[in-house]
Order: C-alpha cells, then sequence, then structure tokens
C-alpha cells in the first residue's frame, strides 16, 4: 500500500503486459507500430525486388515508385491531376452533403419520410455505381459533372442512411425535456436534435468523404483526360505498374489527410463532447 | 386561484393506458386513481413494469391516457407545459451548453427580464451546490452533478409540480444519499408539488410525504401510506423505528406483488 516503505513487497508486475485483451498497451508503442509494420512490409518489398525475385513489371521496386513520384511533381502532373481531383471529390462530396443532410435528419426524426424513403435508399445504396457509368455519360456528358454525379451515387446513399441514424441515435429523454421546457418542434429539431446529433454528423462525414475518395478512380475511368484516377487508368494501357502504384498510394495517403482533417476539426468543433476537463 | 381542500393539485382521474392495438396490445395501466396535494411530496414505488413511467409521463403530458383525465389544478392536462418540470433517470442534459447555458434555456420561454433571469440561474446554480462549476460541461461531470443540474433546470422556471423518474437511480449509492438530502434542502426552500419515481424504497419513505404503492401489471393502486416523520429531516430518520414499521409494510405490498408477477410469468410459459 505504501510504495515508499523500505520493506514493502514489491508491486506485482502485471501479467503478460502486450495481450490483455481490451488493455492499454504503452502508448508510443502503440503508435510506432503504426509505423513499423508499413515500414516493414515496404522492407519486404524492397527487397523482393531486390534479390529479383519478381519481374519489375508484376512489382516495380519502392524506388522506381518514389521516383515516378517525383518525375510526376517535377512535371507538374501530380499537383494538376491532384488539384483537378481534389476539385470532383469536394464538389461531389458536398454536393452529396447538402441532399443527405436535410434528407437524413427527416427521416431521422418523421417516421413518415423514413417510411416513404428508407426502402427505396436502402436498395438503392447496393446499386453498383460503375454499372451507371454509360447512362451517367448519357445524362451528365463527358465532363466534370458525369464525374461529379459518379461520386455523388456512389456517396449520397449510404450517407442520407447514417444520418438518418446519428439523428435516432439522440436520447428520447432529450427532445421530452425540450418539450417540457415549452419549445416547439420546429425549435427542438433546430435547437435540440441537430446540435445533439452534430458530432455524429461530422463523423459521417469523415467517413463518408473517404468512401468519395474510393470511388474516384470509378469517377474518372471513362471520358476523362486528367485526374489522379485517370492517370492510373491510363498506366494500365502501357502496363506502367509504377505509374499505378505510386497514385494508388498517393490516393490513400490524401484520404487518410482528410480523414485526420475531419477528425481534429471535430475534436475542436465539439470540444463539449469530450470528457476531457 | 389553488384552493386545495377542494381541487387538488394534481387529480388522476380513473387513468388507463393501453399501448398499441390489437393482440399485441400492452395494458400497462388498469386503472389509477390519485389525488396530490399543492407541496405535497409524493413517492410512487413499486416492482418494475408496473406502469410508474407511463403514470409520470402522462402527467408529465408527454403520453396520453387512453381512458380516465389528468387534471392539474382542475384542468385537464394537454400536452407538456411549464407549470410541470421534468427531472429523467438518464442524464437529459444539452452536452453542448454550459451548467450555467442548460438552466438559462429553461428560462427562454418565461417572461421574466435579463437580469431577474440571470438571477434565477445564478441562485439554482448555488442551491444545486454547483458554484464554480458554471461553465463547466455535463460531459466533466460526475454523475450526481449533472442531476443537480438537471434539477436546477426543472426548478428553475417556477413550475408548480415536479416530476422526478427514478433520477438517482443510475448513481452509486453514497451519491444517492447526498442527493436526496439536497433534494430535500432544495423542497424546503422551494415549495412545490413533487411526484417521484423509484425502486428504492428507504429513498421513497425518507423524502416523501407519502408513499404509493402500485400493483403490477397492470397498473393499480396498491395502498397509499402517509409517512408521518418530523420535518426537516436528515438522514438519521433511517435508524428509528417508525421508519422501520413503514419500510416492512412496504417492501411485504412490493414483494406480494412481484410474488404475482413471477407467477404470471411462469404460468405464461406452461
Ligand atoms: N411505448 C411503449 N410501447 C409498448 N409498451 C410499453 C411502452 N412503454 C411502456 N410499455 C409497457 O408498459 C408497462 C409499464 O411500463 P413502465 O415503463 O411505465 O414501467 P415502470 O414501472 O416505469 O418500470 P421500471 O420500474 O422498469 O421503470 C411495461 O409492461 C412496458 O413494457
Ligand atoms: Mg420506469
Amino acid at each position: 500500500m505504501h510504495p515508499k516503505e523500505p520493506n514493502a513487497p514489491a508491486r506485482r508486475k502485471p501479467k503478460s503486459g502486450l495481450f490483455r485483451l481490451r488493455e492499454d498497451i504503452p502508448s508510443g508503442l502503440y503508435n510506432a507500430l503504426g509505423f513499423i509494420i508499413p515500414a516493414v512490409l515496404v522492407f519486404l518489398w524492397w527487397l523482393v525486388t531486390y534479390l529479383g525475385l519478381v519481374k519489375p513489371l508484376f512489382l516495380p521496386s519502392p524506388v522506381a515508385v518514389l521516383s515516378e513520384g517525383w518525375r510526376q511533381v517535377t512535371e507538374g502532373i501530380l499537383l494538376a491531376d491532384a488539384s483537378v481531383s481534389f476539385y470532383r471529390i469536394t464538389i461531389g462530396w458536398l454536393a452529396a452533403t447538402v441532399v443527405a443532410v436535410p434528407i437524413g435528419i427527416l427521416m431521422g426524426n418523421f417516421r413518415i419520410f423514413e417510411g416513404s424513403l428508407g426502402p427505396l435508399i436502402s436498395t438503392m445504396r447496393y446499386m453498383p455505381v460503375v454499372a451507371l457509368i454509360p447512362l451517367s455519360i448519357l445524362w451528365a456528358g463527358i465532363g466534370d459533372a458525369q464525374k461529379i454525379l459518379i461520386l455523388f451515387l456512389g456517396t449520397f446513399f449510404q450517407q442520407a442512411l447514417m444520418i438518418m441514424d446519428n439523428v435516432k441515435n439522440i436520447d428520447m429523454n432529450l427532445i421530452r425535456a425540450g418539450q417540457t421546457l415549452g419549445f416547439s418542434n420546429s425549435e427542438i429539431l433546430r435547437r435540440v436534435i441537430l446540435p445533439a446529433a452534430s458530432p455524429g454528423i461530422w463523423d459521417t462525414f469523415r467517413i463518408t468523404i473517404g468512401w468519395t475518395w474510393t470511388y474516384l478512380v470509378v469517377a474518372e475511368l471513362v471520358a476523362a483526360s486528367d485526374g489522379l484516377g485517370r492517370r492510373i487508368m491510363d498506366a494500365q494501357r502501357y502496363l506502367a505498374t509504377d505509374t499505378i502504384l505510386f497514385g494508388t498510394l498517393f490516393i490513400g495517403v490524401l484520404g487518410l489527410l482528410t480523414d485526420y482533417a475531419f477528425n481534429k476539426s471535430g475534436l475542436k468543433l465539439f470540444r463539449w463532447n469530450s470528457d476531457k476537463r | 386561484m389553488t384552493n386545495n381542500v377542494t381541487t387538488p393539485r394534481i387529480k388522476v382521474d380513473a387513468v388507463g393506458k393501453i399501448f398499441g392495438r390489437g393482440p399485441q396490445a400492452v395494458q400497462a395501466i388498469k386503472r389509477i386513481d390519485l389525488d396530490v396535494h399543492e407541496n405535497e411530496f409524493v413517492s410512487i414505488v413499486g416492482t418494475s413494469g408496473c406502469g410508474k413511467s407511463t403514470l409520470l409521463n402522462m402527467i408529465g403530458g408527454l403520453d396520453e391516457p387512453t381512458s380516465g383525465d389528468i387534471l392539474i389544478d382542475g384542468v385537464p392536462v394537454d400536452g407538456p407545459g411549464r407549470n410541470r418540470g421534468f427531472v429523467f433517470q438518464s442524464y437529459s442534459l444539452f452536452e453542448w451548453m454550459t451548467v450555467q447555458g442548460n438552466i438559462r434555456f429553461a428560462l427562454e420561454k418565461s417572461n421574466f427580464g435579463k437580469a431577474e433571469k440571470d438571477e434565477l440561474v445564478a441562485h439554482f446554480v448555488q442551491a444545486v451546490g454547483l458554484s464554480g462549476f458554471e461553465n463547466a460541461y455535463p460531459k466533466q461531470l460526475s454523475g450526481g452533478m449533472r442531476q443537480r443540474v438537471a434539477i436546477a433546470r426543472a426548478l428553475v422556471y417556477k413550475p408548480s409540480i415536479l416530476l422526478m423518474d427514478e433520477p438517482f437511480g443510475a448513481l452509486d449509492a453514497q451519491t444517492r444519499g447526498m442527493m436526496q438530502e439536497l433534494l430535500l434542502k432544495v423542497w424546503e426552500d422551494h415549495k412545490v408539488t413533487v411526484l417521484f419515481v423509484t425502486h428504492d424504497v428507504d429513498e421513497a419513505i425518507f423524502l416523501a410525504d407519502r408513499v404509493v404503492v402500485l400493483c403490477s401489471r397492470p397498473g393499480l393502486v396498491k395502498r397509499s401510506i402517509d409517512i408521518e416523520l418530523e420535518r426537516p429531516r436528515n438522514f438519521d430518520v433511517v435508524t428509528t423505528a417508525r421508519f422501520g414499521e413503514y419500510k416492512r409494510d412496504i417492501m411485504a405490498d412490493i414483494r406480494e406483488e412481484t410474488l404475482k408477477v413471477m407467477a404470471m410469468e411462469t404460468q405464461n410459459e406452461n
């Protein structure tokens, strides 16, 4: 009990530290592992290519992929591709969000909207977006609008359903508290339900923009002349595997960065939602 | 306006409640008659599922009776109103508002001036012992502190009735004891009519002028016991012989009801 006493029994050591169910491990280790595992994989990748175990056509070396990246940077391709793709992602996701938020909120609060839109949206979300490319071209042409439409279709349906859940997940007693305090339904909607659901909705934003990124290649599959996804599809034609790998990894990194940005801004925006004093 | 000899503050008149329709219908309350007088403190106890919350919600206007009437000062209840305050078991605070903000939000529909509102908020923060936490957010507070905010929020706009549905049910025993004493003190200083639902017989007796025991499934009033213990009360009262007698009687009632429910459930299984 008193660790300072000289003859106190030594504190019991915790049993086999790293594999206890759901117990914390040292945070330094936790963070380091996140880098170590990818680093080990890259090393193995390098080793395999260095030893010539695989033909470069099938798996180009990490160095080749990096130098391909560097080429794209110096030739200005990367920035041009990234900005046009980023623009499409932003507009596509925003368009989906602007529609999904009100629809999700209505569905979460009013059974009549849930009843009338729920089955439709639940079905549409299983729709294979790739299969709609030809139609999307007929509808929206071959310009940016078509890419944005694809991104919209890939994002919207899931997003609306998730926002509905965010709204439904708030405690019914919050609404009742608002009612007992004399607020009208629309006041409760704006001043109780919305703020209560907002951290959840923000998290939905974070997750869905990740999905929008994954639809980028699909969006730029056809009738595109630029963009990160387009670059990958072009490379496929010439079997430029280094370009394919670089493009894929780069999209992954950008997705990770948007995720991080939403995470951090969420913590800032909803400081009240953290239990730290 | 209120003549408490003829018009009770709350009159529950032959109220019944059935949830749902057809074969799935659940009769939550068969028939309850109950009069609660001005500034009376009434505890409601009964086995789980006997309709306590349903009754409280109907008095609060959050739910409608299937039959019978609920009158407040002789006027039928039509939806929630600011003559009633509600404290729920789950922490129903607005987590994006500070302690002060939560209490102030309750005053928004009141006709007080700004200075008066400020004063009321400050007064109630102090009354529930949260001075120094005015600008804390609910997530930063302990369970007991959150329920104190909820109590302040339910009282600040001066309702004549306070409805509490197991408000201390989620708290640990020590905190609960402190909260009971605090509630009594707040109630002595700001008299209102209180309907207090609880599972805890000690709590029910300690707080109330009268304990109402409900029969189970469907709800009926089994018994109403006047608690003649001195006020103001402090916690020593739980050790008195009289307290023990009340407790024994009420426990016996609840036990009888629980056994009935268990017998019913075994029958249903066969
Ligand atoms: N919205 C509802 N729909 C259908 N049945 C309900 C509903 N609310 C309550 N019931 C049923 O009505 C009965 C009474 O419920 P109520 O919540 O009032 O009980 P309670 O006395 O508050 O129980 P507890 O002590 O567990 O809180 C229960 O059988 C319950 O299943
Ligand atoms: Mg209940």
